[in-house]
């Protein structure tokens, strides 16, 4: 099935690279560094947040016992 | 009455008149060996005879089709109950004992269920709980902690009633990023409690998921009784990813409410405590966007000194940015895309760096015959400083 990164580490992630580009050592570019990074996890955050059409699936069971699922109808 | 003994020798034989027993001396006996010999008891009858005195207590009979046997629930017990109507079948839990003044076999009352509204149920569910109690599976600190962003949810419930379509509802509106899988089942009837525990049994193969809600919409106690068999709150308790039970209406509280993780109060309920809220994460990453912007602005703060005018907008349009922190983070990372240095590099300024990357901002970096790079809109070029 679907694997995608947990929003969770997107936001820890993105957390991370406020602290670095709020901290007073750090040189131009690894500040250029960490904002390309966060533009990119920024839209990545994004597009989830966009989503808008909820995936609504049946699970059913084969005669052999494996899993499938099938969007429900609704 | 110290001769009174539960097994007087000199008594056991009934042929002498000499050793006739007094009356209170026979209904005393009877009254220990009743007591000692049976304890207290759950009984199951009919009422009749029912008389409330004024004193509060309760006097009754409770009889089946061959016997009948006298009760009595004093004031103490009885206080929080309404009187049972005359032929309503109860269980009581009481004492049997013997009446000495009128010589009777009676019941002490304690406790008494109308078969209808509880009954066996209720002591089913009394044992339920007990043997979930004993195993630990009602111990608080079992709860898990629900995850913050599930990516996918299972949803044990009808796939008729209107507890999924609620369900399906709260968390399209909130959180709609998520892949919710239904694993339909019967959720009343006598079939439920099985079709329930193998739906249960399915979600733990399922890879992946993060979360598990379980439940039904309100009903009356019959339809909710399911959930409130052992063998479905066991079920509940063996999933391997943390659960939310929701079964009926805020007032009723089930056995799989108790092994659960959380318990909601509504299906509605235990979709909003899910996922959540798409408007408020949407405003914590807006404020990241804005502190990332912020961070840059505060770096490049030196080079934009030094380029011109286009510099200061590009200055400028950061910190306007920034001001605008209430902004759709949709918004604020395409201009952010746009205001990136890197594009600046497409309007014509170059960066220029040493071999080590170190951006060269200054004259004194350049020592004659010095050697860098210069970046420019579409890579990067060699030069020398003369």
């Amino acid at each position: 099935m679907t694997e995608r990164p947990s929003f969770r580490d997107e936001l820890t992630r993105l957390e991370s690279i406020v602290r670095q580009m709020e901290a007073d050592e750090l040189d131009l570019d690894k500040a250029l560094e960490l904002f390309e990074e966060g533009v990119r996890r920024l839209k990545a955050a994004r597009e989830l947040l966009s989503e808008s059409d909820l995936k609504v699936k049946r699970v059913l069971e084969a005669a052999d016992g494996t899993l499938r699922t099938r969007d429900l109808d609704r | 009455m110290d001769s009174l003994n539960l097994f007087p020798s000199e008594k056991a034989s009934p042929a002498s008149t000499d050793s006739a027993w007094s009356v209170l001396e026979v209904t005393m006996r009877a009254k220990q060996l009743v007591e000692g010999g049976l304890g207290t008891l759950w009984v199951r009858g009919e009422v009749t005879g029912f008389k409330k005195y004024p004193s509060g207590h309760w006097y009754f009979s409770l009889r089946d089709t061959q016997a009948q046997i006298k009760c009595m629930m004093w004031q103490t017990d009885n206080r929080r109950m309404k009187p049972p109507e005359e032929g309503t079948q109860v269980f009581v839990a009481a004492r049997p004992t013997v009446w000495e003044e009128k010589g009777e076999l009676r019941l002490t009352v304690k406790q008494l269920i109308p078969t209808k509204t509880g009954g066996t149920w209720q002591l089913k569910l009394d044992q339920a709980r007990a043997a979930l109690q004993k195993d630990g599976l009602l111990d608080p600190g079992r709860k898990r902690r629900l995850p913050a962003y599930p990516l996918r949810i299972a949803v044990v419930t009808s796939i008729e009633g209107a507890a999924l379509q609620d369900i399906i509802s709260v968390i399209g509106r909130r959180w709609p990023s998520v892949e919710l899988l239904v694993v339909p089942t019967r959720v009343q009837g006598e079939e439920a409690e099985g079709d329930i525990c193998a739906a249960l049994a399915l979600v733990n193969r399922v890879p992946d998921l993060d979360l598990v809600i379980v439940g039904r919409g309100g009903g009356s106690r019959e339809d909710l009784w399911a959930f409130n068999t052992e063998s479905v709150a066991r079920a509940v308790a063996a999933l391997g990813v943390p659960v939310i039970s929701a079964v009926g209406h805020e007032t009723d509280i089930s056995l799989t409410d108790l092994v659960a993780d959380l318990r909601a109060p509504t299906p509605s309920a235990a979709a909003e405590a899910a996922v959540p809220d798409r408007e408020a994460v949407s405003g914590m990453v807006g404020e990241l966007a804005r502190r990332i912007a912020q961070g840059l602005t505060r770096r490049t703060s030196v080079i934009a000194e030094r380029l011109d005018r286009a510099g200061d907008r590009l200055h400028g349009s950061v910190v306007s940015l920034s001001d605008r922190a209430g902004a759709r983070v949709a918004q604020l990372a395409a201009q952010l895309d746009a205001l990136s240095p890197l594009r600046v590099l497409q309007r014509g300024y170059a960066v220029a760096r040493g071999d080590d990357g170190q951006v060269l901002t200054r004259r004194a970096q350049f020592p004659p015959g010095r050697e860098f790079r210069l970046t420019v809109q579409d890579g990067d070029v060699r030069g020398a400083a003369k």
